[in-house]
């Protein structure tokens, strides 16, 4: 037996583990790049058109941190390229989520207690992990170039751009491999491995906006070497020289780590707590604070303040964009000009990040699902706590805590836009208002998942999360796909008002309230009576 | 004096499994109650009723003179339940986790939670995370015995812990009983610590009681072994009440015989000359292998 004896196995098991959601999000990145070439092709059709469209982005230094660099030829390959850099981010977030949950997370939870037991190897474990993620991100990278290349791009191109898609995912699925090695927790080697990405970004993004003396900043990396492959105008083939070498050093490094610890135990010390509680942790509910703090301050600062900041910023560049555009403009004159341009960019934005919020208020309500799975919950209302205020201890995360971060969101795009048009007073209360229509939709979908978890708690996650994918199906390309309006009025979103801009219909937002507490209402009558735990 | 628990023709269902088929159980004041039955028998299941977690399907039950599922939250001000594992959320810290659950019942002997930490050596600053199966184990039993409460539902408590701690715990429940009159109702699996510490003990069996009594009259129900050699082929044996898996070849006889049945079945034995003879004393455990055989009760 080697070290690694097993690891075909394992790879098997977590195939199997995530039969369903691999699958889901390989086609999702997959799709991303495709989407935005086919609609990008249909607008701007000449290299002129191209050029323009290009540099009315690259005037915005805000973009400019998102895509970096602009690209050197305005091909609709290298467009599409620099524009669908965000997917990158995304790719190298999965790869992260990936790794911790298939290392670190098993390792909280005992399992590869369990597997170590059995005939496989030391290093099986985390190889595998990293097998199955550069798997995936590879036949991410083949679907992104066979994608690129159905609209009609260089074969070459199409090919260096998936494979650089394909690498994002690979070296942060390594970075992820040594990040799990560190703590004991998996909560902590995630963060520390969303941390390292965040920073990749910033660094990456600010060596591209200052550029000059300071471009060598973007070399220092990992996003940037994707970005400098710059598919489609040089294919830079020597840059994934540097990512192979820096892959198979952090793989070789997590291994080591690895084999240095124990089974379970981290590398850095773990934090040790208090002895005594605080006087304050004497409630239910001081105990929630405790278990939704961390995602309530990470959804704050995430979506309310970087979010808030950059719909607020780039609002007032999108009427930039369209100046040049004459019909659009024509068509945005009668419905307020310029600041209409404004308006539906923020009604548009406010409109994702609700949905985006929308799954924080389902994993709040089915952080009551998971309590009672892992048969915590048990003590607390075997002691003097009644199913109504232990219920109700986690509801005021999965309702409240949406509302106050579309609030933060609102107040923090308002005052940014408002800066930029110099006219806080006024947009700050337009936009606010904006970002708190979208809470009777949040709430519907938060509310589904409480009912289910008093009806069926153990279809409750699926039918919370699949509720929230139909919604985003049908509020992204249901408009697309010319899908019937009976159908798209299925998703609550579809019944928010567009605003600002837009007027406001009361009566939808009433309808969509009432439904909320209806279903709240459902599922709290129906976990007062039935049994628990239902494992 | 009233039963602090009293439950009769408990039952319950789980889709098409029978967990409970009218059980029986009563606990007194003041006792140490050993609850015992193999693994799915329904002990778990009879505690979750107990805490009003789960709704019986029909029978009655009575805890403290209240009823488990009507009057849950008043009843779990005077009560601890430590079940047979214990979950910790892993951001909390042990000791965080002891108070936070004394605060929630009737509330915390500080004096007791320092004495009961050192017994049972264990580090209340490591997150839950950190612990072993054991230390999680620990933190249930001492936020349970640290705090003011007249009844303690142990469900396999002692499940993960090393010999030595084994044996704090049955000091401690031992104390616990003679100092501070409470009730306790312990589910256990282990026979030397229901003989340590129970007054009386209860086997239950596929959702029934089997036995009830103290451990006296339990002796009684227990069988002695007897291998004889005879004079004379024995005949009648096979029909002599009290007598269980004779074999008999030629001379020899090997027979398991009730504590009750001793002196027949010696004089059916003598009646055909006695060689020789090898008599093993009745032990508890045999009675209880006995009930954890699978197949049903006669
Ligand atoms: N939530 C449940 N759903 C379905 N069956 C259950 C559930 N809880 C217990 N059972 C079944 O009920 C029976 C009794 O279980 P339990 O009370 O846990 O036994 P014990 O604690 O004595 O080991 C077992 O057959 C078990 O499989
Ligand atoms: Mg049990």
């Amino acid at each position: 037996m080697t070290a690694f004896t097993g690891t075909g196995s394992l790879v098997r098991l977590i195939l199997r583990r995530d039969r369903v959601l691999m699958p889901i999000w390989m086609l999702f990145m997959a799709v991303l790049p495709l989407s935005l070439a086919s609609g990008t092709a249909a607008i701007y059709k000449t290299d002129a058109e191209r050029q323009g469209y290009i540099d009315d982005l690259g005037s915005s230094p805000m973009l400019i941190l998102f895509y970096g660099q602009k690209p050197s030829d305005p091909n609709l390959g290298a467009l599409i390229f620099w524009r669908s850099a965000t997917g990158i981010v995304i790719m190298a977030l999965i790869a992260v989520l990936f790794v911790i949950r298939h290392t670190r997370l098993e390792e909280e939870a005992g399992r590869r207690e369990l597997l170590g037991s059995a005939v496989v190897g030391r290093h099986a474990g985390l190889t595998a992990a990293l097998v199955a993620i550069s798997g995936a991100s590879l036949g991410v990278g083949v679907l992104v170039a066979l994608g690129m290349m159905s609209q009609q791009t260089p074969a070459s191109g199409a090919f260096a751009m998936g494979m650089a898609w394909a690498f994002a995912g690979i070296m942060f699925g390594a970075i992820a491999a040594v990040t799990a090695q560190l703590t004991e927790g998996a909560g902590a080697a995630r963060g520390i491995g969303i941390g390292l990405l965040g920073l990749a970004f910033a660094v990456r993004g600010v060596g591209d906006v200052v550029a000059g003396g300071w471009a060598w900043l973007s070399w220092i990396s990992p996003l940037g070497w994707v970005n400098q492959v710059h598919a489609f105008t040089d294919n830079r083939w020597w840059v994934f020289a540097l990512a192979i070498v820096a892959t198979v050093a952090l793989a070789a490094l997590a291994l080591r780590l690895s084999a240095r610890r124990d089974v379970g135990a981290g590398l850095l010390p773990p934090r040790l707590g208090p002895a005594t509680a605080a006087p304050s942790l004497s409630s239910p509910l001081a105990l929630a604070w405790r278990l939704h703090k961390g995602s309530l301050y990470g959804w704050l600062v995430g979506l309310g303040v970087v979010g808030g900041v950059l719909f607020g910023g780039v609002a007032e560049t999108s009427t930039k964009l369209l100046e040049d555009n004459e019909q659009l403009t024509e068509i945005l004159a009668r419905i307020g000009g310029k600041s209409g341009a404004a308006d539906i960019f923020l009604a548009g934005t406010l409109g994702m990040g609700a949905t985006a919020i929308a799954a924080y208020g389902i994993a709040a309500a089915l952080r009551m699902r998971t309590e009672e799975a892992s048969l915590r919950s048990e003590p607390l209302l075997a002691a003097s706590v009644s199913r109504m205020r232990w219920a109700a201890s986690h509801l005021v995360f999965a309702f409240l805590g949406p509302t106050v971060v579309m609030a933060v969101t609102g107040l923090f795009a308002g005052l940014v836009y408002g800066a930029s048009v110099d006219n806080i007073g006024r947009e700050v209360p337009r936009v606010v208002g904006g970002a708190l229509v979208q809470l009777p939709a949040i709430w519907v979908l938060g509310a589904l998942a409480v009912a289910m978890f008093g009806l069926r708690p153990r279809l409750a996650p699926a039918i919370g999360w699949g509720a929230l994918s139909l919604c985003i199906v049908l509020g992204q390309i249901g408009a697309a796909l010319q899908l019937s309006q009976s159908l798209l009025d299925v998703s609550p979103f579809t019944h928010i008002p567009r605003v600002p801009g837009g007027s406001v219909a009361f009566t939808p937002l009433l309808i969509l309230t009432a439904l909320a507490v209806a279903l709240a209402a459902v599922g709290l009558a129906t976990f007062r009576r039935r049994d628990i735990p239902v494992t | 004096m009233e039963n602090a628990i009293s439950v009769s023709g408990l039952t319950k269902r789980f889709g098409q499994t029978k967990a409970l088929d009218g059980l029986d159980l009563a606990v007194a004041q003041g006792e140490v109650h050993g609850f015992l039955g193999p693994n799915g028998s329904g002990k778990t299941t009879t505690i979750r009723i107990l805490l009003g977690l789960l709704r019986a399907d029909g029978g009655t039950a009575t805890l403290l003179g209240g009823d488990p599922w009507r009057d849950a939250v008043a009843l779990h001000r005077r009560l601890a339940y430590v079940p047979g594992d214990v979950t910790l959320w892993p951001n909390l810290s042990g000791g965080e986790v002891i108070d936070l659950l004394g605060r929630l019942r009737g509330g915390l002997n500080p004096k007791r939670r320092k004495e009961l930490l050192e017994r049972f050596d264990l580090d209340p600053k490591k997150k839950g995370r950190a612990y072993s199966k054991g230390n999680r184990q620990k933190v249930g039993l001492i936020a349970a015995l640290a705090s003011d409460v007249e009844l303690l539902l142990l469900d396999e408590p002692t499940s993960g812990l090393d010999p030595l701690m084994e044996e704090v715990f049955r000091q401690v429940i031992a104390e616990e009983t003679k100092n501070n009159g409470r009730t306790v109702l312990l589910s256990s699996h282990i026979l030397a610590e229901v003989e340590a510490l129970c007054d009386r003990v209860s086997i239950i069996r596929l959702g029934k009681t089997v036995e009830t009594g103290t451990l006296t009259q339990l002796r009684h129900l227990t069988r002695t072994f007897i291998s004889a050699e005879l004079a004379t082929p024995p005949n009648g044996l096979g029909s002599m009440a009290g007598v269980h898996d004779l074999h008999v070849s030629d001379n020899h006889v090997k027979l398991q015989v009730d504590s009750a049945q001793l002196d027949p079945v010696l004089r059916q034995l003598t009646s055909h000359g006695v060689r020789s003879l090898v008599s093993q004393p009745p032990t508890l455990e045999e009675l209880f292998l006995r009930h954890y055989e699978t197949e049903p009760v006669k």
